[in-house]
């Protein structure tokens, strides 16, 4: 074989790769620039402007969506952590135990069932429950948002804990820590990394949600993106694209730093 | 119980193993609580209603009935009582398979190459690469779905360039087409390919791939007989990593199909809202259901294999 040969070259493998990556971005990033344009059109570009996001912080039902959203995200990824960190406590550094494949299996439900069939499995319950409670506030939502949270919260949790060295809590409890007092000095500090990572994937997730929302929601209680899905069917005009880049931007730093965090315990 | 007695500074080894798994399900409470609420409990109230009697206006009767079980694949004549094969629902099924498959297929071929080009980066690249691949799959999927929407309405970028270069008249119509569902369900799912395949070509060892063309291989015969064959729980694994919530897709569908390329998400849909009848749409769901754990059955096989390699 001549020197030169490369045995990591695949024809084509390198044009298709790059291909993928511009298609990956493409639609994204049009969708972005088109948020900016002047006229109300989004494929024909007429000069830059804010006057969409202007628009849309105007519209009182885009304000509306936008609190709901960021109360119900803040709330479910709240609630969701707190649980997981607990069940992340419960489930590493012990033995097999009976009932362990139970909690698991429900831990990951979230993950293996599909999104409609939670979503009208929890039609079905929670209209039952508004009819005979009369109660149709947020808190159905806070609750299915945290459920399906959990296991994204939990991953990272989980992950965290089982790299963690065992030697410090020991070294706490032979100073006759209590447990309690070795989990606040000892555990928790070294457990930040994956509780936030946890809590911001979690967010992200409840923030993104549209199926699940769009069948527990009771009336007049849209979130940004069923108000988005509703919007759809009208008359498609420029301030969708700057809702949708305002939404973009927060997911795309939570993303990134879940990177970073995730990575500097590496 | 031994657990109210004052505890003594040594505890028993017994009275220490009980106390651990109380506090375990101590620890374990609220997240069960929650999951048990919004999860698990509400799956198994499908399972009832799916063999109950349609409510006249949505809900149910507490009547035991088999009909919607049997209302999945067959149709009772209104009038003659007669059984016919339910073509609407078979339609709908065959549609999600199809697009389903079509779609793992297309991921594959875009994927595969992809992944391969991320394995073969310098090691301190790889990570950046991966996150590039991985941020959208992690922004909202309306969002992705309707960027595709844009690019391809008949106003959208596509067609607007396609008309203004002369190379056609009139806008073609590709939105609210199975074409559109498959290109955004491909646009969407893509990630879930390239994760478990780059994940295997990670691992690939490159002397055997060397071997191969000491033996005289050509650049696809290395590819064919070795490559794939190893990196192959990957891509078993990839593809149904895309095919399960594809099959289950419900915003794609109807944001790109429009309410006229119905998928089985659309379907059951419908049966819960115009079409009242509550036990159809939960025998659906359940028959969805059931097809996801099939393929997630052997995506653990894969993943399976996946590990024994390794030893």
């Amino acid at each position: 074989m001549s020197k030169g040969f490369d045995v990591r070259r695949q024809p084509g493998f390198s044009t298709i790769a790059i291909a993928c990556f511009v298609l990956l971005y493409l639609p994204i990033l049009l969708l972005v620039v088109y948020s900016f344009n002047a006229g109300s059109s989004i494929a024909i570009w007429e000069g830059f402007s804010w006057r969409w996001y202007v628009s849309a912080w105007e519209n009182e039902q885009v304000k509306d969506a936008t609190i709901r959203s960021l109360v119900l995200a803040c709330s479910a990824s709240a609630v969701a952590t707190f649980a997981a960190v607990l069940a992340a406590l419960a489930t590493t550094r012990s033995k097999p135990w009976r009932g362990q494949t139970v909690v698991f299996a429900m831990v990951n439900q979230p993950l293996m069932v599909p999104e409609i069939v939670t979503a009208v499995s929890l039609l079905i319950v929670f209209a039952a429950v508004k009819q005979v409670t009369g109660y149709t506030g947020l808190g159905f939502l806070i609750l299915a948002h945290a459920a399906f949270c959990i296991p994204f919260a939990y991953m990272p949790i989980r992950a965290r804990l089982q790299g963690m060295d065992l030697s410090l809590e020991q070294a706490g409890a032979d100073l006759y820590g209590t447990p309690l007092r070795v989990f606040r000095y000892i555990t928790l500090p070294q457990l930040w990394p994956g509780i936030l990572a946890g809590s911001m994937l979690a967010f992200v997730i409840s923030l993104d949600d549209v199926v699940i929302t769009e069948f527990v929601k009771s009336a007049g209680q849209d979130t940004l993106p069923t108000y988005m899905l509703g919007q759809l069917r009208r008359v498609v005009t420029p301030e969708i694209n700057a809702i949708s880049t305002a939404l973009l931007a927060i997911s795309v730093v939570m993303v990134t730093g879940f990177f970073f965090v995730n990575k500097a315990r590496k | 119980m031994s657990e109210t007695a004052p505890s003594a500074p040594s505890a028993s080894p017994g009275r220490r193993a009980r106390s651990e798994r109380r506090n375990r399900w101590l620890l374990l409470t609220p997240a069960m609580v929650i999951l048990s609420l919004a999860a698990s409990g509400p799956l198994l109230v499908v399972l009832i209603y799916s063999v109950l009697t349609p409510g006249d206006y949505g809900g149910v009767e507490w009547r035991f009935s088999l009909d919607s079980w049997f209302a999945v694949v067959v149709e009772r004549d209104f009038f003659t009582e007669e059984l016919t094969l339910a073509d609407a629902h078979l339609m709908v099924f065959w549609r999600s398979l199809k697009l389903s498959l079509c779609t793992a297929l297309l991921c594959l071929i875009v994927g595969f190459p992809t992944a391969y080009f991320i394995a073969t980066r310098p090691a301190r690249r790889r990570d950046m690469w991966m996150l590039l691949i991985m941020i959208p799959f992690w922004t909202n999927l309306l969002i992705r779905t309707f960027a595709i929407m844009e690019l391809i309405r008949n106003q959208g970028t596509v067609n607007t360039l396609l008309v203004a270069s002369g190379l056609i008249d009139e806008p073609i119509q590709m939105l609210y087409t199975e074409f559109s569902v498959l290109v955004g369900m491909t646009y969407v799912y893509l990630p879930l390919m390239i994760l478990p395949i780059y994940a295997s070509m990670e691992r690939l060892n490159f002397d055997l791939v060397e071997a191969g063309y000491d033996l005289y291989a050509n650049r696809f015969q290395v590819l064919r007989r070795v490559i794939f064959p190893l990196v192959k729980p990957g891509v078993v694994a990839g593809s149904i990593l895309v095919f399960v919530p594809c099959l289950g897709a419900y915003v794609t569908p109807r944001v790109l199909g429009g309410g006229k390329q119905l998928m089985l998400g659309n379907l059951i849909e419908l049966q819960f809202g115009q079409l009242r009848n509550w036990p159809l749409g939960a025998a659906l769901s359940l028959t969805l259901l059931a097809v996801v754990m099939v393929a997630l059955i052997f995506y653990v096989r894969a993943i399976g294999q996946e590990g024994e390699r390794d030893v």
